[in-house]
């Protein structure tokens, strides 16, 4: 057996109420991390997997505060140290990456100077070995020409970039131990999935022992050999990440897994009923007793212990466990009744192309269009009655600009968009009758953001009643009530404030505030992206059953591939503001596909450790598509020649109906890609 | 980003431009006019028709307007009406006055606000916060007309260690003038530094507070490298512009406390020539009070964007 770098013990960590009462965030955790190990530490936003990493680097936030236990590192408790004794063990024996690079980074310090900040603090080299080895780890975490990077300021560097460079600080001191908080999310798949390679490569070079905190599966699945799961403070299953992942035998992580969707299943997953309690909410019994399907009287009034299973080598905590084992987690999904669309038009998107670029005073008196390389050009979609129809890309793919040129934020520099077969509607939104307006409505990603947090739930609904069918009174109350309920909610929730819902609720307003408008078109930019995955199920279930009950059409933008492939019919795939991919979603995700397709599916992260995505593609970020050519030609791994850089690609018609813009012949592809 | 500088510029003479219209237009439809409000109960017969050739009233307005522009932009800004003595005499003295209260109110307020704010921010929610915080609050909310007040009840009468109001000639010699700024460089100070100590130590917290500051600590950082390093370059920079509008606002002359210690400045001359209805003071002194606001938030935008990486290299790349 390994020895352990870390031994954590009945460790508790919780903060003052205002009325004085002591509430806890974890509750006696209890866990080791062997030598050379990585552990995955997962669970949804609340569940104090980030309070538990950093209590491992002996921090503890403002406002929080021990009330138990240790955290031992080679046998010394990190928390009882002062912050002399820290400053030696933190970042030399124990590194941290984290989250968003891009704000982790000193905005007015130097890529250079700030991994050679941490080279000067833990290590004995002189200034020139420095320089040398600021070059060597930039090499290490894969940037292009250190010398120059290293010059360079945080915000001069993409996401993945960024993310990199916090790999490399954290590399520079040689640490035994590597804690990693959520390193991937806010990356693109792609570059995701090139990061976690790195990790990878590096936890097998170096020997180093790491904590992965995420609570993405399909990332703790490739990277990590144990996996500790994480509910309400309280680790609630323990054990080596094959057996978590595919013989979950606790209830919660049971559930998690059933609902996230994937790529080899079609249609919805699963949804969890419930949302996680709020720190200080549980009462006696199970945390998880609210939202299990499996639980009895004694669940309810006794808290189970971590029981450790020694022929599984997994600790599980649920008296019911032993029913768990002999089930298969075969995942169960809704199948959407696939009524076949019939073309129906409704949307109409003709030669559309759009530009950020500013004119300047001359050209725009002069009249004279400047942007001859738009973000987004050539677009050509159309969209029919009742049908959902997905958007896909990585970021910078211009799928939300063409969201907001729809909805009319955003002027089209060419080419129209039609509704309902005739009217066309005007590219400036003041142009725009109070009907146009009320007919396409849009939801955004974030709640937080999209709803007044000095508006009651009632107000924020009453508004578009109000402002399209002047509603009044009784009538107006009786039909937010109505709203409230098609989105699976009481009507005691008039009078709360966002603050006072969880995310998936306030996610739910915003639902129910797009269809108080009655519209014909709802566009959905990202709407699941801030939601926890067992949230995300139950909203992606909700926008399912009010299409069906209404016939109402979307427009989904989502980078999610599996998202994408439960909720659409038909998916686009853009790449840099140019179509690549049209056509029913069950065909887009079969071959032959386009390059750029075939690249993005297989950086999708399945939470399953034998499945393996496919790098095919760099993970370059380009700053503006090319002028002439395919727009993926600078990428592309199948690129064949002078002629991908110099004409546009024609479409052409696989047999499955999808039209793939590329210069490869379609057959071709096929047989490349099989 | 020359661009970007040069833009500013002109937006900044625009400005400056529309102010002198303003300026000019407001004076101009007063009801009655220099000479009606100067001579006031002579304003009659001779004397008005005098008054008025001597001003050259009688040309049409537009006509005015561009030879007083034009002679602005020369420096001269004609004569005043109550000293019939050139304004550029009358304003010199006091704009030295007012530069020399401002400066010495700089010199002590900035260095001892940043100082307050960044010791509030480190020891937030402890003793030398409270205290401090508790202390700064008082004197932003004691408006200043009570506190020159009684500073001049306790320095002046009773201690008698200073004297209590400035009674000196204008052109007094800088020496001369020194102990007799103390008492509204105190009243000044006071405000001015409660002001701007808490504009950087909410500054300090909102840094303190962010992803890269708690990157920089478990990285090992040692506290005062963090702080020196890491934290105040970029709490700092959001307090330029706040920094350049309360030097605008000092030397622009601070009204109330110049008169309560009767003090030769320019805030005391913006009141005396609207008392004494000298319009073509008050038209010069919009000017160049305008002109102040506009170069120092000028310069501020300059050092932001000299300090600012991220705008910096935001401007040249493009």
């Amino acid at each position: 057996m390994k020895t352990n770098i870390q031994e954590i013990k009945d460790l508790s960590i919780g903060f003052k109420s205002q009325k004085g009462k002591q509430i806890s965030i974890l509750r006696n955790i209890t866990t080791n991390i062997r030598k050379g190990e990585t552990v995955g530490i997962v669970g949804e936003s609340g569940s104090g997997k980030s309070t538990l990493a950093l209590a491992m680097m002996g921090y503890i936030k403002h406002g929080l505060f021990t009330t138990g236990g240790e955290c031992l590192f080679k046998s010394q408790n990190l928390l009882s140290l002062n912050n002399k004794e820290l400053e030696d063990i933190r970042g030399r024996k124990i590194a941290m990456i984290p989250q968003n690079a891009g704000q982790a980074l000193t905005p007015n310090l130097k890529i250079g100077y700030q991994i050679e900040e941490a080279l000067r603090l833990h290590t004995d080299y002189s200034k020139t070995e420095r320089e040398q080895k600021i070059s060597e780890l930039l090499n290490q975490v894969r940037l292009p020409s250190p010398k120059i990077m290293a010059l360079r300021y945080p915000h001069e560097l993409s996401g993945g970039q960024q993310q990199r460079v916090a790999v490399a600080m954290a590399l520079a001191g040689n640490p035994e131990l590597l804690l990693l908080d959520e390193p991937t999310t806010g990356l693109d798949v792609t570059t995701q999935a090139h990061v976690l390679e790195l990790l990878k490569d590096i936890a097998k070079d170096t020997g180093t022992s790491m904590v992965y905190v995420s609570h993405d599966l399909g990332a703790i699945a490739q990277v990590c050999d144990r996996v500790i799961v994480m509910y309400a403070g309280e680790i609630v299953l323990e054990g080596p990440v094959r057996k978590i992942l595919k013989e979950p035998i606790h209830p919660y992580t049971y559930g998690l897994l059933n609902s996230i969707p994937k790529l080899s299943l079609a249609g919805l997953p699963d949804s969890m009923p419930g949302s996680q309690p709020q720190p200080g909410n549980i009462e006696n019994g199970c945390s998880f007793y609210d939202r299990c399907n499996f639980s009895n009287e004694k669940c309810k009034t006794q808290v189970p212990e971590l029981e450790y299973l020694s022929e599984m080598d997994t600790s599980v905590r649920c008296f019911n466990h032993s029913e768990f084992i002999s089930k298969t987690s075969e995942q169960k999904t809704k199948n959407h009744s696939q009524k076949e669309i019939t073309i129906d038009e409704i949307l109409d998107l003709k030669d559309v192309s759009i530009s950020y670029a500013k004119q300047g005073i001359i050209d725009q008196f002069l009249n004279k269009v400047t942007d001859t390389n738009p973000t987004v050009k050539d677009i050509n979609i159309n969209i029919n009655k009742g049908e959902t129809i997905a958007l896909v890309g990585e970021s910078g793919s211009g799928k939300s600009t063409i969201l907001k040129s729809i909805a009319g934020l955003l002027k089209t520099k060419d080419g129209h968009i039609k509704f309902n077969k005739e009217k066309l509607l005007s590219s400036d939104l003041k142009k725009r009758n109070s009907d146009d307006l009320r007919s396409i409505q849009l939801i955004f990603q974030n709640p937080d953001e999209s709803l007044n947090p000095n508006h009651t739930v009632e107000q924020i609904l009453s508004q578009p009643l109000k402002l399209y069918f002047g509603l009044t009174g009784s009538k107006l109350k009786s039909s937010i009530a109505e709203l409230l309920e098609k989105v699976r909610l009481g009507a005691f929730y008039m009078s709360r404030y966002p603050r006072q819902l969880s995310g998936g609720e306030k996610q739910r307003i915003a639902v129910a505030r797009a269809f108080a408008a009655r519209p014909d078109i709802i566009l959905c930019d990202e709407v699941t992206s801030a939601l926890d995955v067992s949230v995300q199920a139950a909203v992606l279930d909700l926008l399912q059953k009010l299409k069906e009950e209404l016939g109402t059409t979307y427009v989904f933008v989502s980078h999610d591939l599996a998202v994408v492939k439960a909720i659409s019919d038909r998916v686009a795939v853009l790449y840099q503001g140019r179509l690549c991919e049209i056509g029913p979603s069950k065909d887009v995700y079969q071959f032959p596909s386009h390059p750029y397709t075939e690249v993005l599916i297989g950086a999708v992260l399945e939470p399953d450790p034998d499945i393996k995505p496919k790098l095919v593609a760099e993970d370059i970020v380009e700053e503006k598509p090319p002028e002439i050519g395919c727009s993926f030609q600078g990428r592309c791994p199948r690129i064949i020649g002078d002629k991908c850089k110099n004409e546009t690609p024609p479409w052409q018609f696989g047999d499955n109906g999808n039209a793939i813009r590329c210069h490869i012949d379609i057959e071709k592809l096929k047989i490349q890609q099989s | 980003m020359f661009f970007l500088i040069f833009k500013r510029f002109v937006l900044g003479l625009i400005t400056l431009f529309i102010v002198s219209l303003i300026t000019f237009i407001g004076v101009e439809i007063l009801p009655g006019d220099a000479c009606t409000s100067y001579l006031e109960r002579e304003a009659f017969g001779e004397a008005l028709a005098a008054c008025v050739k001597r001003l050259g009233l009688d040309v049409p307005a537009y006509e005015r307007y561009l030879s007083w522009a034009f002679n602005v932009i020369q420096g001269d800004f004609g004569y005043s009406l109550s000293g019939q003595m050139q304004i550029n005499e009358v304003l010199g003295p006091r704009v030295k006055n007012s530069l020399v209260l401002a400066s010495a109110a700089i010199i002590i307020g900035i260095p001892l606000a940043l100082i307050l704010g960044i010791i509030t921010a480190l020891w937030r929610d402890r003793m030398p916060d409270i205290i401090i915080s508790t202390v700064a609050i008082f004197s932003m909310t004691i408006p200043e007309f009570i506190s020159a007040t009684l500073l001049i009840l306790i320095v002046a009468i009773w201690l008698e260690w200073l004297p209590g109001i400035v009674i000196v000639p204008t052109d007094v010699t800088f020496f001369e003038l020194l102990p007799n700024i103390i008492l509204p460089v105190i009243a000044i100070a006071m405000i001015m530094t409660a002001h701007m100590a808490r504009m950087v130590r909410s500054s300090v917290i909102q840094v303190m507070a962010s992803d890269y500051i708690q990157m920089a600590i478990l990285k090992g950082v040692p506290y005062w490298k963090m702080v020196f390093k890491h934290v105040l370059p970029n709490a700092l920079l959001p307090a330029i512009n706040v920094v350049a509008l309360t030097i605008a606002w000092l030397l622009g002359g601070v009204v109330v406390t110049e008169v309560v210690f009767n003090y030769p400045g320019l805030g005391r001359l913006v009141i005396e020539s609207i008392s004494n209805r000298d319009l073509p003071v008050v038209q010069a002194l919009g000017i160049i009070l305008a002109s102040i606001y506009v170069s120092i938030n000028f310069i501020a935008d300059l050092l932001t964007l000299m300090l600012n990486p991220r705008l910096k290299t935001l401007q040249t790349r493009k």
